[in-house]
């Protein structure tokens, strides 16, 4: 009784679980972004094109060496700014609110891409080069190829890391509090003055991240032990 | 207003930014060090086979690794003034402070991530090495100085190296909790002057630039430390990993 009162928060409890809930929306957006970025990431660093290589390159260096935070705060603040600029060169004197949970995931998702990039690179790597030249002996056009024979097996090789990655990222969502999203880090700033109780309210608000991050690592766990299946070494 | 990305404001930007890049600085040296200190026993004991050691450290690492960042800041920073004992003791004048939550926060975090490097890396330690160190009489914690260690050290150095960018990066989460850091100073000139562009984009730079530095600096110690087998060093920001 007391453990689940604990929940409760002065009736205030069920807003940490809304919170939770849009956490994991938005990292699942956010997921969605960075894989498609770091799937054409991987192409370019991998592209005969010197051009693609260098921006590739550029990508993935500019976004680990700035935080997470700096960037949101640049997209958001930035963001509005410019297109406040934008209308105001129109004439309309319109207040302009950028959408927080479309910057948060567009900002996520192109960090987190950047990993992608590098998970995905290795990945194309790893596919043994015979079995390209194979498939374009049989007359496979450099789609096909793509689509048949690399990317199944991308995906495949790249598992890991992107459950790795998913753990991070999904971590991460507690930064798009600071633009104003209601996920769960900032319902428990909200709440933390109408219950008085700011120690207990973070402390629910840090379990349901561990009861999170615990269920994605056992499915990563399950999808991994999957996807080795027939590929067991030894 | 926004018409012209304004090079003058970001000049006379630069004093009060370097102020909050010796914050930014001391947040990170500190957290490494502090880490470090409380990482390498607990790395030790992570591998114990008593439960009773290897369990409560195994939950701290989980707990720390498992939650964000931000939620363990705010935990400190907002959480303890909810009793009374805290606010009571002596360390109340401390734990008030942005600045001392942050390193805390900090430093519990890296711990956790650390230890489990630590850990790992002794762990990954041939087992051959060990024996032959056995063989010919060593004591056990002769072996742990001379043969465990030096050995592990060399498979944890690029990890860590990669955790070390992760604190610096991080550090600007102090920002949040009232720290004028780099992050903290550029947010307040913001809201002072409105031109989010110029700053924020400044202090990337000087983020981007922070981190260059370090992966340099742990390069040539890594360099020294592979001496004798070469090809193993990580090579520059693009292998900066997840972690």
């Amino acid at each position: 009784m007391s453990f689940l009162s604990a929940f409760d928060l002065k009736g205030y409890g069920h807003l940490l679980l809304e919170g939770a809930l849009i956490s994991l929306l938005v990292g699942l957006s956010a997921l969605v972004v960075a894989l498609a970025l770091g799937i054409l990431g991987a192409l370019a660093r991998l592209s005969s094109s010197r051009a693609l290589n260098a921006v590739g390159l550029a990508y993935t260096i500019v976004v680990r060496g700035i935080p997470e935070l700096v960037l949101m705060l640049l997209v958001y603040y930035g963001g509005t700014v410019l297109l406040q600029y934008l209308l105001s060169l129109g004439g309309a004197d319109a207040r302009i609110d950028i959408n927080a949970f479309m910057a948060g995931t567009l900002v996520l998702g192109f960090v987190y891409g950047a990993y992608a990039t590098e998970i995905f690179r290795g990945a194309f790597l790893a596919i043994p080069k015979g079995q390209i030249e194979a498939a374009q002996a049989y007359g496979l056009s450099p789609a096909q190829v793509f689509f048949r024979i690399k990317l199944p097996q991308a995906w495949r090789l790249a598992i890991p890391g992107l459950g790795n990655l998913w753990l991070t990222l999904l971590k991460a969502t507690s930064i798009t509090s600071v633009i104003g999203m209601t996920e769960l880090a900032r319902q428990a700033d909200l709440i933390k003055a109408p219950t008085k109780l700011p120690f207990t309210v973070f402390f629910v608000a840090s379990l349901l991240y561990l009861a999170m991050t615990a269920v994605s690592d056992l499915l990563r766990q399950k999808i991994e032990a999957r996807t080795a299946l027939g590929f067991r070494r030894g | 207003m926004f018409a012209a990305f304004d090079i003058a404001l970001i000049g006379e930007s630069l004093p009060e930014l370097a102020r909050g890049l010796i914050i930014t600085l001391q947040l990170t040296v500190l957290t490494v060090l502090g880490g470090l200190v409380l990482s390498v026993p607990l790395g030790i004991l992570r591998n114990s086979p008593n439960r009773l050691i290897r369990g409560p450290i195994w939950a701290y690492t989980y707990f720390f690794r498992g939650t964000p960042m931000l939620i363990q800041l705010f935990l400190i920073y907002y959480g303890l003034a909810q009793f009374k004992a805290v606010r009571g003791s002596g360390l109340w004048p401390f734990l008030r402070e942005g600045y001392w939550c942050c390193l805390l926060a900090f430093t519990l975090n890296t711990v956790a991530y650390t230890v489990e490097i630590i850990a790992g890396a002794i762990r990954n330690v041939p087992l051959a090495d060990l024996e032959a160190a056995r063989a010919i009489g060593m004591s056990k914690a002769m072996v742990m100085r001379r043969i465990t260690l030096p050995i592990a050290l060399r498979i944890f150095f690029p990890a860590y190296t990669n955790e070390v960018v992760f604190i610096l990066q991080s550090t600007s989460l102090a920002s949040l909790v009232t720290v004028l850091d780099l992050t903290g100073v550029a947010r307040v000139i913001i809201a002072r002057t409105f031109s989010p562009y110029e700053l924020f984009i400044t202090t990337g730079l000087i983020y981007l630039a922070l981190t260059y530095l370090t992966l340099a600096l742990f390069r040539r110690f890594e360099a020294w430390l592979y001496k004798h087998q070469r090809g193993h060093m990580a090579h520059g920001l693009e292998d900066v990993a997840l972690r």
